[in-house]
């Protein structure tokens, strides 16, 4: 195995966490630090399982089932990105009724994801938990700073989550069939056509969930930040973003609810798919692979490839790296914040704030920043299930067209998953699956440099990172994390 | 502690009866359940984390009372406190200390191509560790190994008809190792966490109730040609579905949303399935995927080479 690793000199400290943990997957960071700081950084994704290889003279419809199997955290996304590609190589038009299904199939595993990301994911980089396994071992300086009273309502909190998380699975899973990894979203729509009673029990169980976003989870995140004021100016990265756009609020796909579009070097500009590459010049994969736009993508593992150091592609934008995910999202469509951050902003930190870019660049895109993003972003998707699709949504009206998977075709899928962008590019041939490309999250975040060399946003991001004690680097890891890697 | 008799009945019965605590090894569970608390040390390979996820929608007991009070949970990347060389350094100190007692769960495949270097788990003291060598190394000296997951107990997708990792089961790696811890394997993609929390508390029980090796003894009776445990694997979805009388009378639904009929032609595979889905049913009992759309056969060896194309009948 190669790898880039500059040798340690002239005062400069290399430290290497592996496993990054309460992350999904496998992750090692490793950073250089001078005078206190990191100055350097690389992030090696280290596994690979080659699903793009193993779709490949399947079934298309097929795709939609086994892609849900890349990630349990985000399943429906990538049933979502999927169903959206082979619609789209199938020419479907879905029901109404088949959209805003799926769109309370795919928001209720929002909300269960950002809840589970913040408490079960990132929470233990701010409060103290149970005094026993696996809460403990820790760093011996973990900077926690609650108090006593605070962190023992965090830890009940923590527990509480655990709850309404699965809650969020079962609101999934009424018209999803089970969580993880749904059976209910097929091309041409959902299978599941909602009656009265299901759509019942799944307004009762919102309820509970929507009650903790609104009263619990989006206060705890101000509180903590107010607590953890300087992780606002960290972890900031290129501070450029993109997102697709996600949850279709109309049939054309004209209006979305958090739209789509991309922001450089302070500018902000439409979303162009022609622009999107992916570059391998510092993954295992071979050269060949590298600078494709993902409907000539190429997935070819080389695992002896001197001068790699990660099994993730590094994405890019017009030859930009751009963060994706909730930040991004936020960043991008601008929304009004809420109530309850409007408030706690001007009591807790004293900034009048009306709409989330009023946060300004430099606080919004920081690593607590991030964890606001996510938070509002759950109050948002809660409110368009509540507001929107639960009033839009006609029990007993189909939700599914048929089609035929054609002899020939090809089809594109674009999504955010509660995690960021995501693609699914589909090429058929003989009614076969003959070319399968895969770009989530992970792909435009986590990534390592790309032929340019440039670093990954995540890469980037660790620069100037404090690490006062390299004994207890936990800066390092939580800076990851605010992520959802 | 605090697991409760009510909430180990409910466990293994699953929402519509079925099977009886008596069936299995009983008696007075709750006081035997005071003593025992295992070390468990959960890895990953090439997985999706799924069966971690499905781990956490525990309702009886919860997943707070299973972490709290049931075992020991000293490692599991997604969860765990800690991080880097000290987590690791926490794994092997902690094995080497309880050495032929504790418990090892494995969810994900294992590639043994290149060495296992398409899986690396963590490094210590600058060493690499893949999950070919972890997996080897773990489950030499545990008294229980558990395989979570269609990955872990058979390959699973990162195994199948196109991979290059030549993935293969944990199962396959001990005995190509002549590795003879006892290993339990509960599939399902991913498996319902009634059978991942009901089975960790049967082997639990067991074992404190004959010591270690009998427990151990008992638990593996339990177990089906394929490793999995009868009580929660014993049955046929197709024989007890409850759209078997349409089967009988031909009645077939032609597209997804006709919930009235058998869904065989629409490619369910629940004749080559094993488990107990359709009376415990998923996510707080609030649906399954028969009655959803088709069962995939997610919990058996073949998945998903022999199962696919899904939706046509087999």
């Amino acid at each position: 195995m190669s790898k880039s690793k500059a040798p340690a000199k002239d005062g400069k400290l290399k430290i290497a966490i592996d496993p990054v943990s309460r992350i999904e997957g496998h992750l090692k960071a490793e950073v250089t630090v001078k005078d206190g700081k990191v100055v350097d950084a690389w992030l090696s994704g280290g596994m690979y399982r080659g699903f793009e290889n193993i779709l490949v003279g399947r079934d298309p419809r097929d795709a939609a089932q086994l892609t849900q199997r890349l990630c349990g955290v985000c399943p429906t996304a990538h049933s979502t990105a999927s169903c959206l590609a082979l619609d789209d190589a199938c020419d479907v038009k879905l029901t109404t009724n088949g959209r805003v299904t799926r769109n309370l199939i795919f928001g209720a595993n929002y909300l269960q994801s950002h809840i589970l990301h913040f408490y079960h994911l990132a929470a233990l980089d701010f409060v103290r938990g149970p005094g026993k396994a696996p809460f403990v071992p820790r760093f011996d300086h973990p900077d926690l700073r609650l108090d006593e009273k605070t962190n023992a309502v965090a830890v009940d909190q923590y527990i509480k989550a655990l709850e309404v998380r699965r809650v969020c699975h079962e609101m999934v899973a009424l018209f999803g069939g089970k969580m993880p990894h749904i059976s209910g979203q097929v091309v041409g729509g959902t299978t599941e056509i909602p009656t009265k009673e299901k759509l019942a029990e799944y307004a009762s169980r919102f309820k509970e969930v929507r009650k903790f976003i609104a009263e619990t989870y989006l206060p705890t995140v101000y509180l903590i930040g107010s607590v953890y004021k300087d992780l606002f100016s960290i972890g900031g990265g290129y501070k450029n973003c993109m997102s697709y756009g996600v949850f279709p609020m109309d049939d054309e796909g004209e209006n979305v609810l958090l739209k789509s579009g991309v922001y450089i070097e302070g500018k902000d500009s439409k979303f162009d798919p022609a622009l999107i590459k992916e570059y391998v010049k510092y993954s295992w994969f071979k050269d060949s692979c590298s600078d494709l736009h993902p409907s000539e993508g190429k997935t070819i593992p080389d695992i002896h490839k001197e001068g790699a150091y990660s099994f993730v592609k590094a994405s890019r934008y017009n030859k930009k790296p751009v963060e994706v995910g909730p930040l991004a999202r936020m960043w991008i469509h601008n929304p009004e914040l809420s109530d309850i951050g409007k408030k706690q902003l001007k009591d807790l930190y004293g900034i009048k704030a009306v709409k989330f870019r009023d946060l300004g660049e430099d606080m919004a895109f920081s690593l607590m920043g991030r964890h606001v993003a996510r938070a509002e972003e759950a109050l948002i998707v809660a409110d368009a299930i509540n507001d929107t699709w639960l009033k839009d949504v006609k029990p007993g009206e189909d939700t599914f067209v048929e089609s035929k998977i054609p002899a020939t075709g090809e089809g594109i899928g674009f999504t955010e998953a509660p995690r960021g962008s995501l693609l699914h590019y589909v090429n058929i041939k003989d009614s076969k699956v003959a070319n399968y490309q895969l770009m989530p999250a992970t792909l435009w975040n986590t990534n390592p440099r790309d032929d340019m060399g440039q670093r990954g946003p995540v890469e980037e991001a660790l620069i100037g990172c404090p690490v006062p004690d390299t004994g207890s680097p936990v800066d390092i890891s939580r800076i990851i994390r605010s992520f959802d890697p | 502690m605090s697991l409760t008799r009510r909430d180990f009945v409910k466990l293994c019965t699953g929402t519509v009866a079925g099977f009886g605590v008596s069936q299995m090894f009983n008696p007075s569970i709750v006081q035997a359940l005071e003593k025992f608390v295992p070390h468990v040390f959960w890895i990953q390979g090439q997985g999706c984390t799924g069966c971690s996820v499905s781990l956490l929608n525990s309702v009886h007991p919860s997943i707070a009372k299973v972490l709290l009070d049931v075992i020991t949970l000293d490692f599991h990347p997604t969860i765990m406190g800690s991080e880097g060389e000290m987590a690791w350094g926490h794994m092997t100190d902690v094995a080497k200390e309880q050495k032929g007692k504790y418990i090892m769960i494995f969810e994900g495949s294992v590639p043994v191509a290149e060495n296992g270097h398409y899986c690396i788990l963590g490094e210590k003291d600058h060493k690499e560790y893949t999950m070919l060598e972890t997996t080897i190394e773990m489950a030499k000296n545990a008294a229980l190994v558990v395989n979570v997951g269609t990955c872990a107990a058979y390959g699973g997708i990162p195994a199948a008809e196109g991979n290059v990792t030549e993935a293969t089961s944990v199962t396959k790696v001990l005995a190509d190792n002549g590795i003879k811890t006892p290993v339990v394997n509960i599939p399902g993609c991913p498996p319902h966490p009634d059978w991942m929390v009901g089975t960790l508390v049967v082997a639990i029980n067991a074992i404190e109730e004959n010591g270690l090796e009998g427990g151990l003894g008992e638990v593996v009776k339990l177990l089906d040609d394929e490793g999995r445990p009868t009580p929660f694997f014993g049955e046929n979805i197709h024989d007890n579905c409850p759209y078997l009388d349409k089967f009988d009378e031909d009645a077939y639904s032609k597209v997804f949303t006709d919930k009235d009929n058998c869904r065989y032609e629409l490619g369910c595979k629940g004749p080559s399935a094993n488990a107990d889905c359709f009376k415990r049913k998923w996510n707080g009992g609030v649906n399954w995927c028969v009655e959803n759309a088709v069962c995939l056969g997610c919990v058996e060896p073949g998945f998903p080479d022999e199962m696919s194309p899904f939706y046509e009948a087999g």
